[in-house]
């Protein structure tokens, strides 16, 4: 993946809306969190092809970090901490933000086709 | 001297950091080794250092790792087909059965697998607590010995002292290049390791203090 560029962003996310596209969303820190540091706690979520339609979407961001919010009929898709994205086989959007060793933090995909399950 | 040896974890990798010095003690004394590996490590959050996966294309990525860790460590390979981080949530008696199928069939003297409840990660646990039940659920008089492995801090103290434990520093080389097949996770994992494979000499020196013991329990059938 590589840095976001927001306007090339801007414009991928813009060419999914009003359409029912494939999300997957998540976030976690890992399932050893509590285990190399006993003060940490284990979180983490995920939620992969479900199908959703939004008729506005916008990604902010001070150059470093970016979040992304995706408005529904009924309701928002949220993220934050996004640092790097990739157009993934021609066709699939996909946001990640990666802490300082490269470890996945937290992603957003959205694409027109589901993503292999 | 064992038959056949059954090892069976949840993650690309679980084989290597584990088990990779035992595996390979037992492929030098010509013992069959077969590793039925549960999920792909679709989940994982290493994504290499620098990152060179994306969480869609993690799945093929280490699924080449873990061949490439098995070629190292020359041993036979099934690849289960369950997805990281829900096998927790599967039947446990299906998954079970599942792995009672493959056991009958290999007939090893022996399985390795996690120790339920002392393992971490909740992959560990679940693959772990259905390969137990798979040899329970055999003709006692043909189930193989299971030694289990925890990985907990704290597994001395609510466990006693492991049955065996295996010093594989003499091998370690082999286990380190089993590890090191894992690209996308080893450097997560060891932290710190440069492009072209090398590892410092004494970043080595603690991944064997480390990784230097291989402990495992006997599990004990009523």
């Amino acid at each position: 993946m590589k840095p976001i560029e927001i306007d090339k962003v801007q414009e991928m996310l813009e060419s999914f809306m009003n359409k029912e596209v494939y999300v997957h969303l998540e976030t976690t820190n890992g399932a050893y969190a509590s285990h190399f540091n006993d003060k940490a706690y284990n979180v983490g979520v995920y939620i992969r092809n479900t199908t959703v339609s939004f008729s506005q979407a916008k990604i902010v961001g001070d150059g470093n970090s970016y979040r992304a919010g995706l408005k529904m009929e009924k309701g928002w898709i949220y993220a934050e901490g996004l640092t790097d994205w990739e157009i993934y086989e021609d066709t699939k959007l996909l946001l990640a933000g990666h802490d300082r060793e490269g470890r996945l933090m937290v992603a957003l995909q959205i694409s027109e086709t589901p993503f292999s399950y | 001297m064992e038959k056949h040896v059954v090892v069976i974890y949840p993650h690309p990798d679980d084989e290597s950091f584990g088990a990779a010095g035992t595996i390979a003690k037992f492929r030098e004394q010509g013992v069959p080794v077969t590793y039925l590996c549960g999920t792909l490590g679709e989940m994982g959050r290493n994504m290499g250092s620098p990152t060179f996966a994306n969480r869609e294309s993690l799945p093929e990525i280490r699924k080449k790792e873990l061949i490439d860790a098995c070629r190292v460590l020359d041993m036979d390979l099934h690849m289960l087909g369950y997805r990281d981080k829900t096998i927790e949530f599967e039947d446990r008696q299906q998954v079970a059965n599942h792995l009672k199928g493959f056991i009958e069939d290999i007939e090893p003297s022996l399985v390795i697998t996690h120790y339920p409840e002392h393992a971490i990660h909740p992959d560990h646990n679940a693959l772990g607590a259905a390969a137990v039940e798979a040899v329970r659920l055999m003709d006692p008089t043909k189930r193989p010995t299971v030694w289990a492995q925890a990985i907990t801090n704290t597994h001395y103290e609510d466990l006693g002292k492991p049955d065996v434990i295996n010093d594989v520093k003499g091998i370690f080389d082999k286990k380190m290049e089993a590890i090191l097949a894992h690209k996308s996770q080893a450097s997560g994992m060891l932290k710190t390791f440069n492009q072209d494979g090398n590892i410092s000499e004494d970043l080595k020196e603690e991944a064997k203090k480390r990784l230097g013991k291989e402990r495992f329990y006997i599990w004990k059938y009523e």
